[in-house]
């Protein structure tokens, strides 16, 4: 049986990048970092952490990863045919780190990007910035700073698309 | 025809890498492009990849290699595979082992890849068609059929300095006739649309027809070289000069060696490869193998990023619930 399914475009994505900025801003300062590096995983990270880093003013240019020699699921699906490099261009060791990726879901993506992360060096703190969290979480793993937090059933499909506009899609069987 | 056809499943993705022929430009485009990203391992402070953690990779030599070993055996390493080499060359085949038994004794250690160099053409192939499904086959040079990785770094590393391919020039110089690194070279280049290949050699060092693999064919290095982007040097099998079909290295030399004024009758922004080890004053002058225009080492390097992506990628499309294989 064919069901069709449908798009909601929940729309332009600034609201939640100025929410997400906000939280961020507030939490740095509580914390005293005033330098921090940030660190986008491809591809949706990337564009809202470029947008995090003009936002917070940030001067050290973005670091950018692709977890896909990180995954948890190689024996099942390979690697993914379009990789692309990872490049962090400052010294990792000792910095303040804020990683930042799209949708934050069961947290494997976030596992295999701290693996990554901490093969460069060895960072004095590491933070989470998502633009959503839709729960569903398989290991132990929180956002610091989230846009939004959205309770969707497994089969819905949720996407950015970019990087101008930044607009979020949720794809429902 | 059929190493091109076993090589591919279903989906024509790659199961093995046993040659450059019948691959589309999107393979070895895949290839390059995993490449790039595993570029950046060496430089980092841990250099090593956790994808292919657990698996077990065998460097099947049958036939000696120091460099292409090394490199692959790093690649594996840097995948976080567990690697064995052996070297059974002389061993068995004086044991009487058939090639089927010693591959059966192998596979009975629970292996996830075979890297094949053997003297005899078609090796690496006839693995590939005996091996249990779950296990990968890469070929690392068989008789004078392919050398498919060495074709991929070079590729990889002219791509890098000359993306430019439409419009791009090579020339291949030396013994073709021998030589799987130029047939593998050729096939590559042309699937991925290199605008003119040319190769140069002595009458007896080029196969008859050579013209049919779409190269132009040259006996004069100060007309084949003439504006070329990329020139690659092969390197000269001393024991060839035992078959006559060659008088001396130092004529060799004098008619086809790389000298710096046979090299500036190419682009000035030329490169120059070979896959190595140089015969130092035999194809290529120490002045442009050590020039500021060589850049073999280079290839060496990329060598290593290379072949971590074909295994990535040919091991990742044997991926699969393991229990249903064993």
């Amino acid at each position: 049986m064919f069901i069709p399914s449908s798009v909601i475009t929940v729309g332009d994505a600034e609201f939640l990048i100025e929410t997400l900025t906000g939280q961020l801003r507030e939490l740095l300062t509580r914390r005293g970092i005033t330098d921090p590096a940030l660190v986008g995983i491809h591809t949706g990270g990337v564009w809202i952490a470029e947008r995090l880093r003009q936002q917070l003013g940030v001067l050290t240019p973005l670091g950018q990863m692709d977890i896909a020699f990180y995954r948890d699921d190689f024996s099942r699906i390979g690697v993914h045919p379009q990789v692309r490099p990872s490049e962090l261009p400052f010294d990792v060791d000792n910095r303040h780190i804020v990683l930042v990726d799209d949708v934050l879901y069961t947290g494997r993506t976030i596992r295999a990007a701290l693996n990554e992360l901490f093969d460069y060096g060895r960072p004095a703190s590491v933070l989470l910035a998502v633009l959503v969290d839709r729960g569903g979480r398989e290991v132990p793993i929180e956002a610091d700073a989230v846009g939004t937090r959205l309770q969707l059933p497994a089969s819905d499909q949720i996407q950015l698309t970019g990087p101008d506009p930044l607009q979020l899609r949720i794809q429902v069987p | 025809m059929s190493a091109a056809h076993i090589q591919l499943d279903r989906q024509g993705r790659l199961l093995h890498f046993l040659t450059v022929e019948g691959l589309t430009p999107r393979h070895l485009t895949e290839i390059l492009d995993t490449a790039e990203s595993l570029r950046g391992v060496a430089e980092r402070r841990v250099k090593k990849l956790p994808t292919l953690h657990g698996k077990t990779v065998v460097n099947l030599f049958f036939e000696a290699s120091t460099r292409t070993r090394t490199t692959f055996e790093l690649a594996a390493k840097r995948l976080s595979a567990d690697v064995l080499n052996l070297n059974i060359a002389t061993s068995s085949a004086v044991k009487g082992e058939s090639l089927l038994d010693t591959l059966r004794n192998i596979e009975a250690m629970q292996c996830d890849m075979f890297v094949v160099r053997h003297e005899q053409s078609g090796a690496a192939e006839f693995i590939a068609h005996h091996v249990k499904p779950h296990i990968a086959v890469l070929n690392a040079g068989d008789g004078r059929h392919a050398h498919p990785t060495q074709a991929m770094l070079d590729v990889f590393t002219i791509r890098r300095h000359k993306p430019d391919f439409p419009n791009l020039s090579v020339a291949i110089v030396g013994d073709i006739l021998h030589s799987r690194v130029a047939r593998s070279l050729i096939h590559a280049l042309n699937i991925l649309g290199a605008g003119e290949i040319r190769v140069i050699a002595p009458r007896t060092l080029l196969p008859a027809h050579i013209e049919t693999l779409g190269v132009h064919a040259f006996h004069d290095p100060r007309q084949g070289l003439r504006d070329v982007d990329v020139v690659v040097m092969l390197r000269l099998q001393r024991e060839r000069m035992e078959g006559a079909l060659l008088p001396s290295e130092a004529e060799f030399f004098q008619r086809y060696g790389l000298t710096e004024e046979r090299l500036a009758l190419a682009k000035p922004d030329a490169i120059v490869m070979h896959p190595a080890p140089i015969n130092r004053g035999v194809e290529i002058d120490s002045r442009v193998a050590d020039g500021p225009q060589s850049v073999i080492l280079e290839q060496v390097t990329n060598g290593i990023a290379v072949r971590m992506a074909i295994m990535s990628i040919t091991l990742g499309h044997h991926a699969r619930p393991t229990a249903e294989n064993v």
